[in-house]
């Protein structure tokens, strides 16, 4: 790699590693709150077993 | 799609797909048959007391997946659907650090565990249906404020090396428990102590291996991508 100044760096470090890495993050939450607080009715009956197992709460 | 985005992404998908095949194995033949055992003391239950509503959890009106293949493919679904969204935790927190090896992957499955499984189930411990438990939605403010707990917690322990936040670390990993997790009035179950036991053992081991597999394979996909495109 090439040597830079040192903010740039830090700047390279926060766009190329910490945004990507947050968004994953983020988007995983997201797909666990889907599956483990859906309120709609359809996707939380689907759901249901995997809750069970997961030890998610349920009712 | 910036590199670093795609490794996250197309390593914690074939990661958590695989993980959760597994999962839905291991339920299929473990944890599914004891919660189906579970649900005929609350069809029981519901023929005796016609008035009441069967399964407050579930929505009757709306559809639902009928036993058989419909629940399995269900359930697996979710499985797969909940197991890429830990992957691309798992993967997200990889890009930020050392390459992980098999050990290290490990590591990460098992503090997957601690804090999406393990954390909740010390105040929460996974029920059967048919389980009297406090409030839903009291419960889920419990659930998620231990993950976030449990999470910052363990990244204040093992990912810096400050000592006084290590100690905050730890204050931050018992303060769920300290407040105690929501609890119903009376604590009774349809199903029987035995059934609700082997219940909650099954699912304890079933997620065990489920977050190690997950945390091997995500580091090793990782590892393998990042390789590749250096």
């Amino acid at each position: 790699m090439l040597a830079e100044p040192h903010s740039s760096q830090t700047l390279r470090l926060t766009t190329t590693r910490l945004i990507p890495a947050l968004s994953a993050i983020m988007l995983g939450f997201a797909l666990l709150l889907v599956v483990g607080f859906a309120p709609i009715a359809e996707v939380h009956n689907a759901t249901h077993d995997t809750r069970h197992a997961t030890g998610f709460p349920c009712h | 799609m910036p590199g670093t985005f795609k490794h996250i992404v197309f390593s914690a998908l074939p990661a958590g797909i695989v993980a959760a095949l597994l999962l839905s194995m291991l339920q299929i033949f473990w944890v599914t048959p004891l919660i189906l055992q579970a649900e005929t003391y609350e069809v029981a239950a519901e023929a005796v007391h016609h008035e009441h509503a069967i399964d407050p959890g579930l929505d009757e009106l709306a559809w639902q997946p009928e036993d058989g293949w419909q629940r399995t493919l269900s359930t697996a679904g979710s499985n797969i659907v909940m197991a890429i969204g830990f992957a691309l935790m798992l993967t997200g927190a990889y890009s930020l650090r050392k390459p992980p090896g098999i050990g290290r992957g490990l590591a990460w499955g098992l503090a997957g565990y601690a804090v999406f499984f393990a954390a909740p189930a010390i105040g929460l411990p996974p029920d059967l249906p048919g389980t009297t438990a406090a409030d839903l939605m009291v419960r889920q403010y419990w659930w998620l404020g231990t993950v976030v707990a449990t999470a910052g917690g363990l990244g204040l322990v093992f990912l810096q090396d400050n000592w006084p936040l290590r100690m905050a670390g730890v204050l931050l990993l018992l303060i769920p428990h300290l407040l105690g997790a929501p609890q119903p009035e009376v604590d009774e179950s349809l199903a029987p102590a035995l059934l609700q036991n082997q219940f909650r053992w099954a699912s304890a081991l079933s997620n065990a291996a489920f977050w190690m597999v997950l945390g091997v394979l995500s580091a090793l996909i990782f590892n393998r991508l990042q390789g590749r495109s250096e």
